[in-house]
């Protein structure tokens, strides 16, 4: 392995993408497909998932098949703030982030003691206890959900209008995206990347492993939490479903066939099931036997995943 | 007498039915190179993971400059003052040598918290100017670009010995430094710990004989998990418990 670094045309292709993606509503709504607006919004929450997963499992290597429950928690957050009269955006994201980054310290504090299977295994366990407290929590509208009174505001700025909404998750996903590349880069980035190459190693240099892969745990599920809120206000509703341990496995997915451990591996991952999804539903109702071969084929002839086919090879 | 820099009492591990280590006391002086020897299976390393923090003691306390760090975890062990070297070389091997060292240097207390998040490393000069400096004292000062992985074994196990030295330690663990190097790459490495126990204490597990008793100051041998003896190199080869049990096959 070598450490992440951006490759030298990443910076003007993220520039351009980021331009295609401020002007997509408007070209959208003016070719009379504004219907679109909600699945761009859906894709790019996703992809802020996905990527969130893929801090904790491409950079700090560490497999987690619960990383549904931080979403979920992030959604139940939103609607539960809305429910007790804060509908601030400005004020309900962080308080989901704050309240999936801590569920997320407590999984972490006692699953990161495990290794390999046992870690996937407790993750997941944990996930699914998540799941059925909020299944079983009547307040919150047992395995009906919490759905949302309307859609909140952003600095006051009300989101019901859907490029409203895009722009939000349009800049918490950039937001992400900036930090996680950033830090990667940074100490704490490469710290977490040695870590997952050779952990003894790392403590024989005088690293405390335990406390770096905890805070890129609770980090990567705090905004697994920022994209559940922004999911619950696009959907209208915190469902337990959100937390269903096939959720976990979609967003592992998307982080495989966009590529482990390459900064945009998730975003790429998001992508392409999400619109493979979109376009094969139209086609068959059978439609996961279609996505399941593609994904087959990506495993096979693009391991790394997608992302890895627009690097050159090192190493 | 200054009490030693290492202080290990009455250790003792058991695996299964297996005694590994025996109430071992084994010290080491500020400014020595102590070496352990024995046979292959006598728990040389074993100790070495005990004293490093890798593993825990049955009982016993080990004690470093006068602190008892028996429960302190390898991480703080290091950060206490104590460094260590694999025997099997323990690199990062898509990194560069330089990387390599850069990153010994970062998780290092007095280097600053390695929780920042904005900053690329690579323009902390400070970093990888002092790792050129330990990369230099083993010789590797043309390799800095070098994957880890494409350096030659020799080179490998210098590069593990200038991660152990960019710790910046008081008490260096060497575990058998020259395995599996060639006599020339051997001499190489024996110079340099001569050259580093001028200014580091040592402790050396080593198979080589002809290494050993030039650089040890005091030798011990350890047998089926129990220290038979500890001197002086004259004392221990002139020891006949010791040449029954180990040396006489080689002097």
């Amino acid at each position: 392995m070598a450490f992440y670094q951006a490759a030298s045309w990443q910076k003007p292709a993220l520039i351009t993408f980021g331009i295609a993606l401020l002007a997509m509503p408007a070209v959208l709504t003016s070719f009379d497909q504004a219907f679109y607006i909600g699945f761009a919004t859906r894709v790019l929450i996703f992809a802020l998932a996905a990527s969130s997963l893929n801090l904790v499992l491409g950079f700090g290597g560490m497999v987690s098949l619960g990383h549904a429950a931080f979403l979920g928690a992030g959604a139940y957050a939103a609607a539960i703030c809305q429910q007790a009269g804060i509908n601030e955006a400005l004020i309900a994201f962080p308080a989901a982030m704050a309240a999936a980054g801590l569920l997320a310290l407590l999984v972490g504090a006692i699953s990161l003691r495990t290794r390999g299977v046992y870690f996937i295994m407790i993750t997941l366990a944990f996930a699914q206890m998540a799941y059925y407290l909020f299944v079983s929590a009547r307040a919150w509208g047992g395995d009906d959900g919490l759905p949302l009174n309307g859609r909140m505001q952003f600095a006051g700025i009300p989101m019901s209008d859907d490029q409203t909404l895009y722009f939000v998750a349009f800049s918490a996903f950039t937001a992400a995206m900036l930090l996680f590349g950033r830090l990667a880069d940074a100490r704490f980035g490469r710290t977490l990347q040695a870590i997952r190459e050779n952990e003894t190693r790392m403590a024989a240099l005088g690293y405390p492993v335990f406390r770096y892969r905890l805070l890129a745990f609770v980090l990567g599920g705090a905004f697994a939490g920022l994209a559940g809120a922004l999911l619950a206000n696009l959907t209208g509703l915190a469902s337990p479903n959100l937390l269903q341990w096939t959720q976990s496995g979609t967003l592992l997915v998307m982080v495989i066939i966009g590529g482990v451990g390459y900064l945009y591996g998730g975003v790429v991952g998001a992508v392409v099931l999400l619109l493979l999804e979109e376009s094969l539903v139209g086609v068959t109702e059978h439609w996961h036997i279609i996505l399941g071969l593609l994904l087959l084929a990506i495993v096979l002839f693009a391991p790394k995943g997608v992302a890895a086919l627009f690097r050159k090879r090192h190493g | 007498m200054a009490d030693p820099l290492l202080d290990v009492r009455q250790l003792s591990r058991r695996f299964a039915a297996v005694d590994a280590l025996k109430a071992v006391n084994f010290s080491v002086n500020a400014g020595e190179v102590h070496a352990l020897i024995g046979p292959n299976g006598a728990g040389k390393t074993t100790f070495i993971h005990h004293v490093s923090g890798a593993l825990q003691p049955d009982s016993g306390s080990v004690h470093l400059a006068g602190r008892d760090v028996t429960r302190l975890p390898m991480h703080a062990r290091v950060r206490a003052g104590m460094a260590r070297s694999y025997q099997i070389t323990n690199v990062f091997p898509g990194l560069s040598a330089l990387d390599n060292v850069a990153l010994a240097v970062q998780g290092r207390a007095d280097a600053g918290s390695s929780f920042r998040f904005w900053r690329p490393v690579r323009t902390e000069t400070a970093l990888f100017d002092e790792a050129a400096g330990h990369l230099e004292q083993v010789g590797l000062s043309t390799q800095k670009a070098s994957l880890a992985g494409n350096l030659s074994h020799g080179e490998q196990r210098a590069l593990e010995l200038a991660m152990a030295l960019a710790t910046k330690p008081q008490l260096l663990l060497l575990d058998e430094p020259m395995a599996g190097t060639g006599p020339e790459e051997s001499a190489r490495m024996v110079e340099l710990i001569e050259h580093l126990a001028r200014h580091i204490t040592i402790l050396l597990v080593e198979h080589d004989m002809a290494a050993v008793f030039r650089l040890a100051d005091r030798i011990s041998v350890l047998v089926n998990g129990e220290l038979v003896c500890t001197g002086t190199p004259e004392e221990v080869k002139s020891d006949a418990g010791v040449r029954r049990a180990y040396l006489g096959d080689h002097l």
